[in-house]
C-alpha cells in the first residue's frame, strides 16, 4: 500500500457542454511524499484537472484513485484525505478566521476542538489574528487562510492551485517553506503554476500540460538533464554581419545586433564540441573579449514544449 | 454519517441568522402588528366571525403561514447561493458530504430559524387576540413540515438562480400572490363560483386550512387533503434536489 501512489488518474477527459475539450485522456500517477509541479499556460486545464479530483467538476471519462478510493464511488473516503487552495481568495467576508478554519475542519468531517488548529494558525502566522474578520486581512493573509482551511483536516494530498497568484515575494517564500516543512510531515504536494521558478524551486516531479493534454512527466533533474541545453555566448571584440560559412558545422547564431555569437550545444552529450569551435574561431581570426556559458531553466523547457504543441 | 459535517453548516447557517437577529425577529414581529391593526381591528370589526372563528383568530395561521413561505425560501435560497456567488461552494463540493448531509445543515439550519419566527409572530399575535389552539402536537408538526418543505424550495431556488434576481422571483411572484389568493385573510367558502372552484387549484389553500385546522379543528378542505397536498410538496422538493446532486445541475461544471 505504502509504494502504491497516493492518487491515480486514468484516462480522465472532460468536454464542456457546447464548449471545448478542456483535458483529454489524461493518466498520470502521483507517488505519495513528493511535490508534483503541474506546468501549462492559461486555459491548459491545470485547474480542471484538480477541480474533478476534488469532486468541483464532473469527469466527462476516466476513473480516480486517491490512497486507493474511487472518487467516484467512494468518494467520502478520497475526498477525507484531500486538501485544495483554490486559485482564487474566495473566503466568507463576515468570518473569523478561526471560525472559518473550525468549520474547514468540521466540514471534513473532524472534530473542532482540536490543538492541531492552534499549531496550524501558528504556522501560518494567523494566530494573532484568529477572532479578525477575513474582510479586513489583507490578500496574503487570506491566501494564508485558504492554506490554513485546506489542511484544517490534516488532508495526505494538498493541491495548490496557483499558490504564488497575487502574493508577494515574501509570502512566496513563506510558502515554499510551509511546503517542505509539509511535505517533512508526509503530506503529498500537488501545484500547479505558470511560474517556473516555483516548480524549480519546489518540485520533485514536474508534468506539462498544454490544451487539455499531458504532455510529459518526468523527474525534474531528469527533465533538465535530458531536455536541458546549454548556451555559449561569446563577445566579439568585432561585430559580425554574417556567420562565416566554416562555422555552420556548429550552427551558431548572432545575438545583440552582432556583438554575440551563440552556440547551442548538448551538455550531457560525449562531446560538447566546444574545443574544435573555439579552434576554428582561432583559425579563422575571429576574436573574443568574454565568454559565458549558461543552463536552459525549466522555463525554456516549457516553452519549448509548448511551442512544439501549437 | 458525516455528523460534524452537517453541524458545521448548520452553526455556520445559524451564525448568519444571528448576525441579523435582530431585522430577522422585529420585520415578522412589525409586520404582523400591522396586519393586526389593518386586517384585524379595520376590517375585522365589520367582519366578526369567520367559520365561527373570530376574524382576528382567523388570520393568525395565515399570517404565520405568509411569512414562512417568504422566510423559508429566502434563507435556504441565501444559504446555497451565497456560496455559488462568494466562491467558496468549492468547499462544500470538495468536502465529503452526501447529498443528503448537505441538505440536512442548510435545511435543517433555515426551517429552524422560520420556525422561530413563526412561533414570534405567534407570540405576537397573542398580544392581539386569543388564540385557543385545538391541535398543538399537530400545529408544531404541521409547523415543521411546512417549514422544512418551502425550505427545500428555496434551497432549490438558491441552487437555480443565477443572479439576485432570480432569487426574488419565485417568491414574489408566485408564491407571495398564491398566498394572499389562498384563503390567508379569508375563507375560500365566501368566494362565489367559478372563484371557488379556480381556488381549489391553487395548492396553497390546503397548506393554510390544514394549519388552520390544527388551530381550530376547522377546515375548508378536508385535512387529510392538505395533507396529501403538503407531502406532495414536500416529495416533489426532495425530487428535484435529488436530481440536482445527482447530475450536477448549476452546481458542478
Amino acid at each position: 500500500m505504502a509504494n502504491d501512489p497516493i492518487l491515480s488518474i486514468r484516462g480522465v477527459s472532460k468536454t464542456y457542454a457546447n464548449g471545448p475539450t478542456a483535458l483529454e485522456a489524461v493518466d498520470l500517477d502521483i507517488q505519495r511524499g513528493e511535490i508534483f509541479a503541474l506546468l501549462g499556460p492559461n486555459g491548459a486545464g491545470k485547474t480542471t484537472l484538480i477541480s474533478i479530483v476534488c469532486g468541483i467538476v464532473v469527469p466527462s471519462t476516466g476513473s480516480i484513485t486517491v490512497d486507493g478510493h474511487d472518487a467516484l464511488n467512494d468518494y467520502k473516503q478520497a475526498r477525507r484525505r484531500v486538501g485544495l487552495v483554490p486559485q482564487e481568495l474566495s473566503t466568507d467576508a463576515f468570518e473569523s478566521v478561526l471560525a472559518t478554519v473550525t468549520f474547514s475542519r468540521r466540514l471534513f468531517g473532524r472534530s473542532g476542538h482540536s490543538a492541531y488548529i492552534e499549531e496550524l494558525l501558528r504556522d501560518l502566522s494567523l494566530w494573532d489574528k484568529r477572532h479578525a474578520k477575513i474582510m479586513t486581512l489583507s490578500g496574503g493573509m487570506k491566501r494564508r487562510v485558504l492554506i490554513a482551511k485546506a489542511l484544517a483536516h490534516e488532508p495526505d494530498l494538498l493541491f495548490l492551485d496557483e499558490p504564488s497568484a497575487g502574493v508577494d515575494v515574501a509570502l512566496r517564500r513563506d510558502m515554499w517553506k510551509l511546503v517542505h516543512r509539509l511535505r517533512d510531515r508526509g503530506v503529498t504536494i500537488i501545484l500547479t503554476t505558470h511560474y517556473i521558478e516555483e516548480a524549480e524551486e519546489m518540485a520533485d516531479r514536474v508534468g506539462v500540460i498544454a490544451k487539455g493534454k499531458l504532455l510529459l512527466v518526468d523527474d525534474k533533474a531528469a527533465l533538465m538533464k535530458k531536455l536541458g541545453k546549454r548556451e555559449l555566448d561569446l563577445t566579439l571584440v568585432e561585430p559580425m554581419t554574417a556567420i562565416p560559412a566554416e562555422l555552420e558545422e556548429w550552427a551558431p547564431t548572432l545575438e545583440n545586433e552582432g556583438h554575440t555569437l551563440r552556440y547551442v550545444f548538448d551538455a550531457t552529450g560525449e562531446r560538447t564540441g566546444i574545443p574544435s569551435f573555439l579552434r576554428r574561431m582561432q583559425e579563422l581570426g575571429i576574436a573574443f573579449k568574454d565568454l559565458e556559458t549558461s543552463k536552459s531553466s525549466l522555463e525554456d523547457i516549457f516553452v519549448g514544449l509548448v511551442e512544439e504543441k501549437r | 454519517m458525516n455528523l460534524h459535517g452537517i453541524w458545521a453548516i448548520y452553526r455556520f447557517e445559524m451564525a448568519r441568522f444571528g448576525r441579523t437577529i435582530w431585522t430577522s425577529l422585529m420585520v415578522p414581529v412589525i409586520t404582523t402588528s400591522l396586519y393586526f391593526i389593518v386586517f384585524g381591528s379595520a376590517i375585522g370589526s365589520q367582519m366578526r366571525e369567520v367559520s365561527g372563528v373570530p376574524y382576528g383568530a382567523f388570520i393568525v395561521p395565515g399570517l404565520m403561514l405568509l411569512a414562512i413561505f417568504s422566510e423559508s425560501i429566502l434563507n435556504a435560497s441565501l444559504g446555497i447561493y451565497m456560496p455559488k456567488f462568494t466562491g467558496t461552494i468549492y468547499e462544500l463540493l470538495s468536502a465529503p458530504l452526501s447529498p443528503l448531509e448537505t441538505v440536512l445543515g442548510y435545511v435543517g439550519a433555515a426551517t429552524t430559524k422560520s420556525v422561530v419566527i413563526g412561533l414570534v409572530i405567534f407570540a405576537t399575535a397573542h398580544l392581539f387576540v386569543d388564540l385557543p389552539i385545538a391541535h398543538p402536537f399537530a400545529m408544531i408538526a404541521y409547523l415543521v413540515l411546512v417549514a422544512a418543505t418551502f425550505c427545500m424550495f428555496g434551497f432549490a431556488i438558491g441552487i437555480w438562480a443565477k443572479g439576485f434576481e432570480q432569487l426574488q422571483v419565485i417568491p414574489l411572484l408566485v408564491v407571495t400572490p398564491l398566498t394572499f389568493l389562498g384563503g390567508a385573510f379569508y375563507s375560500v367558502t365566501i368566494l362565489p363560483e367559478p372563484w371557488r372552484s379556480i381556488t381549489l387549484f391553487n395548492p396553497v389553500v390546503y397548506l393554510i386550512n390544514g394549519f388552520r385546522w390544527t388551530f381550530f379543528g376547522t377546515s375548508d378542505v378536508g385535512v387529510g387533503i392538505s395533507l396529501a397536498v403538503t407531502a406532495g410538496f414536500f416529495a416533489a422538493c426532495l425530487t428535484w434536489i435529488g436530481w440536482i446532486f445527482r447530475t450536477g445541475w448549476r452546481l458542478k461544471s
